[in-house]
């Protein structure tokens, strides 16, 4: 089967303006609904108590919360059905330190009348805990930012290496956005998954990188436009290609794999998505705006070219006693 | 013509290897290793605790106390006024000048890690530094040495109790079924199982129902309750002696058969408790657990032999659970919950198999797709996947890894991106074909030219994975582990693997049907 099978370059750069433009205004909305609606934090970076229950049958939510509110204490509780009508989840900000009455146990004790029901998860998690693992999130998150940018630089060029990491922070944004936007608890999973976004928006970037370094090397039109234009063609069956297979695959674990990795493969489809485009329509034409000189990349390639070619010349000599 | 090459051998190998190892864990044999599964998929207990230190300290100076006022009596070296400071010093103060070289000296050679300061009659005796750091350092090593007796003698399967940084215990349960259990296990934990024998301050008990805290303290006593009574006791706050003395608890039965623990004392734990029964006859003497009077019987006689018994009204569970505590030693220092994630054995199976089937899905949409799309080609690709699969499962079964429901995502997310290889390598080779290059050729160079492509986005992919690795806790741990492994495993099944085998299969690909062997529109042979 074949899908993409082009005679001539797409003219793609021709069309980067709107998508400059489309891109910003998703970015601005983003950064808008994480400033203005904020993160709903959940328990593993805020603190506080999540308790699943699982009842034969409908749960009877109404019941619970009533069973709840008895007591004062979990003033500010939420009650909600978590997948199916069987099951709820109630979270409370509150977290107890005691080893043994703690607020597990309290709520069973709450809910002994509501019916025939099975407590299936506990997660306590203490306030100091909570801003412990938000530091080490964001550091994780620096941390791989740098690192990329590094190795960008090293295998690629500066420009190559802000393009990719813009092109990512672009992904990241938008992901961040639309977990604001859907209400989305943020949970160490959630990071996990933003982490797992920015890997792989890079890795996009970075094959249609790849087919541009090596555009620059072997086309002999230097208009950079040009060669993205005919660069980001060839790649598209694979990029195509490929972020079908993942979406596909992060589809299915977002139909079947269950409520509590609801929030993670959300995340992770929202990110394939906008990780496919960005890679496409919004990396390349930041190498087309850093000013990124063809010319200026041949010259300093063939400099390293003639400088590795002098010291093999000059190790052949060295080995043959004339030197 | 060239058949077999060094790539498909060692395909094959990785292969071996794959489905070898991976057998114990997708066979559940009990033969090999196997990976473990987390708590989040297998059901248990997961909490990180935190110690309150300065108890510990406080304890130190208490059983010091005790020390000072039991080397004293036995040297006939006569003293007044011990008491402890702030839980950090105890002070006294000698009646005869003769005596103070002969206290220094014995002080000295006796307890260690103190600092004597004398004025006048006057004594205060401190801890240095180093031995209260000594003792922080100790309180924790001791509570995780503790917890992990205390679990491993409770019965349930490979409880791990580790020391996370400085400060912070690890302690996981797996196996755990109701959550009343894991009540008791938390409860078994949590006991500090601080045992004391304490005299009754006789002089003074008739008075204790109007007396405070702080009047109590003015005689150097403590008031306690009975832990069923609540009926009050004034106590001396010094203990006779306490747990540390114990060598063994037992759960017995009294004459009306109701549980009771029995424990036993050591050598210098027998001696003074005979010395004290012998001189204070007719007089009462506490069993306090953890600050709660379990008893106070008449001493009748001196009691010899070291051996004790604590009567309460216990349930058999209860008396079982304490006699572990005891024998494991008393928390130099009371542990608190950080953080606590417990999951039923119910949601964990609930979760293995949505996930699985998650995975199963995915993985049969993926290979359907290669196979429609890449013809033979993605067949191949296909069999970069399976060993791909068997590479993830053997290398996490050899290192004993834990799965945890993340890290099943990171396998199913690796399942879409470990095609991506050859995605990217098939589509070269397309191209070159489509410039009517031959296969043999076309696949070399198709080959060549994907390489540095798929190795770049690979090795970012891979600095994310460790960052995440590094910085993640728990479950996340898991999915950066499984990620990673994946993402080598598919340089070699996926790069070499693949490469080897179209190497080897070369003489049979027929130039006229490359629809059928890479999914392309023949122009005829040329």
């Amino acid at each position: 089967m074949e899908v993409f099978k082009y005679k001539k370059p797409l003219s793609l750069m021709s069309l980067s303006k709107r998508f400059g433009l489309l891109s910003v205004i998703v970015l601005v909305l983003a950064l808008g609904l994480i400033v203005v609606k904020g993160f709903n934090y959940g328990i593993d970076f805020a603190g506080g108590t999540l308790i699943q229950v699982q009842y034969k049958g409908k749960a009877p939510i109404k019941k619970v919360r009533e069973a709840i509110k008895t007591d004062k204490a979990y003033d500010g509780a939420t009650v909600t059905f978590f997948g199916s009508e069987n099951e709820v989840v109630i979270k409370t900000k509150m977290s107890s330190k005691s080893l043994g009455e703690d607020i597990g146990d309290k709520v069973r004790a709450l809910l002994k009348n509501t019916g025939s029901f099975e407590v299936r998860r506990v997660d306590m998690v203490g306030a100091k805990v909570g801003s412990e693992l938000r530091e080490q999130g964001l550091m994780a998150m620096f941390l791989a930012i740098i690192g990329i940018l590094l190795y960008v630089s090293f295998r690629f060029e500066w420009r190559f290496a802000i393009a990719s990491v813009l092109a990512l922070m672009h992904d990241v944004t938008i992901a961040m956005g639309m977990i604001v936007l859907f209400s989305i608890e943020v949970n160490l999973d959630i990071l996990a998954a933003l982490l797992t976004i920015l890997g792989y928006s890079l890795n996009d970037t970075i094959i249609v990188f790849d087919r541009i370094r090596e555009g620059i090397r072997t086309i002999k039109n230097p208009d950079l436009s040009a060669i993205i234009n005919e660069s980001v063609t060839r790649t598209l069956s694979r990029t195509t290609l490929t972020s079908l297979t993942t979406f596909f695959v992060v589809l299915t674990l977002f139909l079947f794999g269950g409520e509590i990795i609801h929030g993670f493969s959300f995340t992770l489809l929202v990110g394939v998505i906008v990780g496919t485009y960005s890679s496409i329509f919004v990396a390349s034409p930041i190498l087309l705006w850093l000013g990124f000189s063809v010319s200026g990349f041949r010259l300093k390639e063939a400099e390293k070219l003639k400088r590795e070619k002098e010291k093999d010349k000059m190790r052949a000599m060295y080995e043959n006693g004339t030197l | 013509m060239k058949t077999l090459n060094y790539r498909v051998v060692l395909f094959a190998f990785a292969l071996i290897f794959g489905v070898v190892f991976s057998m114990p864990t997708l066979t559940q044999s009990d033969n090999g290793k196997k990976i473990t599964l987390g708590l989040d998929l297998q059901g248990g207990l997961h909490m990180l605790l935190g110690i309150k230190s300065e108890v510990a300290i406080e304890s130190r100076i208490k059983s010091i106390a005790a020390s000072v006022k039991y080397i004293f009596e036995d040297e006939d070296i006569y003293f007044d006024e011990l008491r402890m400071i702030d839980g950090e010093k105890v002070s006294f103060e000698l009646i005869d000048k003769d005596d103070i070289k002969k206290a220094k000296a014995l002080l000295k050679k006796e307890i260690e890690g103190t600092v004597l300061n004398q004025d006048g009659m006057k004594f205060i005796l401190m801890m240095t530094a180093e031995e209260m750091l000594r003792t922080e350092q100790n309180a924790i090593q001791q509570a995780v040495d503790t917890i992990r007796n205390r679990l491993n003698e409770f019965g349930l399967a490979e409880p791990t109790v580790a020391k996370q940084g400085d400060d912070k215990i690890l302690v996981e349960v797996p196996g755990i079924k109701t959550q009343e259990e894991e009540q008791r296990v938390r409860e078994l934990i949590a006991r500090a199982a601080h045992l004391q024998l304490m005299a009754v301050d006789e002089e003074r008990i008739a008075r204790v129902s109007t007396m405070g805290d702080a009047e109590a303290k003015s005689f150097a006593d403590v008031i306690l309750k009975d832990v069923n009574t609540e009926e009050r006791y004034l106590l001396r706050a010094i203990p006779v002696l306490d747990g540390s003395m114990l060598t063994d608890a037992k759960v017995g039965f009294d004459q009306d058969n109701r549980p009771v623990i029995n424990f036993t004392l050591n050598g210098q734990g027998a001696n003074i408790f005979g010395d004290f029964t012998g001189k204070y006859i007719g007089k009462r003497m506490a069993v306090v657990l953890d600050n709660q009077v379990y008893s106070a019987p008449n001493i009748r006689e001196r009691i010899g032999g070291g051996r004790v018994q604590i009567s309460g009204s216990f349930t058999l569970a209860e008396a079982h659970d304490l006699a572990i505590a005891l024998r494991s030693g008393a928390l130099l220092a009371p542990v608190y919950v950080m953080e606590k994630r417990s999951v039923g054995p119910s949601l964990g199976a609930d979760s293995i198999a949505s996930s699985s089937l998650a995975l199963a899905l995915g993985f049969i949409l993926v290979v359907v797709f290669m196979i429609i799309y890449y013809g033979m080609a993605g067949v191949v690709a296909n069999m970069a996947l399976i060993g791909n699969l068997f590479l993830i499962l053997a290398v996490m079964s050899l290192f004993g890894a834990t799965l945890t429901l993340p890290g099943m995502a990171g396998i199913v997310l690796t399942v879409g991106m470990a095609v991506d290889a050859n995605v990217i390598i098939n589509e070269r080779i397309r191209e070159l074909l489509y410039q009517n290059k031959s296969v043999g050729k076309s696949i070399e160079d198709g080959y060549k030219n994907a390489f540095t492509a798929i190795w770049d986005a690979n090795v970012t992919t891979l600095i994310a994975a460790t960052v995440l690795y590094v910085y993640g806790t728990g479950a996340i741990k898991g999915f950066a582990l499984t990620m990673s492994i994946g993402i080598l495993a598919s340089m070699l099944t996926a790069i070499v693997g693949t490469h080897g085998i179209y190497q080897w299969i070369l003489p049979k690909i027929d130039k006229n049907k490359l629809g059928f062997w890479f999914g392309i529109k023949t122009e005829g042979s040329k």
